[in-house]
């Protein structure tokens, strides 16, 4: 097994902390429902961060601040339907989104395998994130999804770094055989 | 011309020169949005007299719905006769920044922010 990591990235951390884990088991619902459950699932998590912040003072200046309940909506919600848009569809794995509370930001983890194909392809991407002006990446990805339909329009994680000033990083699980890559996407918000 | 479900509606008005935008879009790829970004290119088509585009209501957008938004204001802004306006709520902070996303893409749009 080969370990890559990129961007910010922060291990899980299993401290004295609260947080909360959801697993989903795509292949157990249609993709429909599985959708569905994304948005549930992303409802759930905003309205229980929500509980914490009442009453804290915001201190961040990033454009969409944290503490609105769209905001951990947002963030969750994209970060599910990324691992369900890219989930390998032979895994059994589940796809998990954890969450872990501190005084001075809030961290989530979601894990799920991708297609081994994919990876070289994700990497690509992630290299441009972390070594271009995001914020002119994610105009010039508008204009390029304007004129050109791919799966995946890209802007749910630029938007994430333009819009929430949010960090980002990534670990790839590698396999030395021929079996599914495991990717962990970070994303940390200052409160 | 509108699109209704139970999460979302989308309506033109050709007589008040509107589009209203409801509740939450959170649909699965360009595909599945198809249908909205062809109301909004028709309702483009249609205009004589400015299109305002009203997204006060609109309680969630995902990344793909983004995405259906910045396409239609590239394929407006390609076109160059059309002046739009958008109108949103200056309190809810996704509303101001999406809104001012849209403008950095057409410097012409006008922004009402209430």
């Amino acid at each position: 097994m080969e370990t890559q990591i990129f961007g910010h990235f922060i291990e899980e951390s299993l401290g004295d902390m609260e947080y909360l884990k959801i697993g989903l088991l795509p292949n157990c619902l249609s993709i429909k429902q599985s959708w569905r459950a994304n948005g549930l699932s992303a409802d759930f998590i905003a309205n229980y961060v929500h509980t914490f912040f009442v009453g804290l003072p915001k201190n961040t200046d990033a454009p969409i601040p944290i503490q609105s309940k769209h905001a951990v909506k947002y963030i969750a919600n994209e970060l599910l339907e990324n691992a369900m848009k890219f989930n390998d569809s032979t895994s059994q794995r589940f796809i998990e989104i954890a969450f872990k509370l501190y005084n001075d930001k809030i961290i989530f983890h979601v894990t799920h395998d991708i297609n081994s194909k994919n990876v070289e392809k994700l990497k690509t991407f992630l290299q441009q994130i972390i070594n271009e002006d995001p914020q002119d990446l994610y105009f010039s990805r508008m204009e390029f999804n304007a004129i050109n339909d791919e799966k995946g329009s890209g802007l749910g994680l630029l938007s994430m770094v333009c819009d929430y000033s949010a960090k980002l990083g990534w670990k790839l699980e590698i396999p030395k055989h021929d079996a599914p890559t495991t990717l962990t996407t970070m994303v940390c918000l200052n409160i | 011309m509108e699109i209704k479900t139970d999460d979302y509606s989308i309506k033109y008005d050709s007589e008040s020169d509107i589009i209203i935008c409801n509740g939450s879009l959170l649909l699965n790829s360009s595909a599945e949005y198809a249908p909205i970004l062809n109301l909004f290119n028709t309702a483009a088509e249609k205009q004589v007299k400015p299109l305002t585009l009203d997204v006060r209501k609109l309680e969630f957008l995902n990344s793909s719905g983004i995405n259906t938004f910045t396409k239609f204001i590239v394929n407006v802004r390609k076109k160059k006769v059309l002046q739009l306006i958008a109108v949103g709520y200056g309190e809810i902070p996704w509303q101001v920044r999406f809104l001012k996303n849209l403008q950095r893409l057409m410097p012409t749009l006008v922004l009402k922010l209430e």
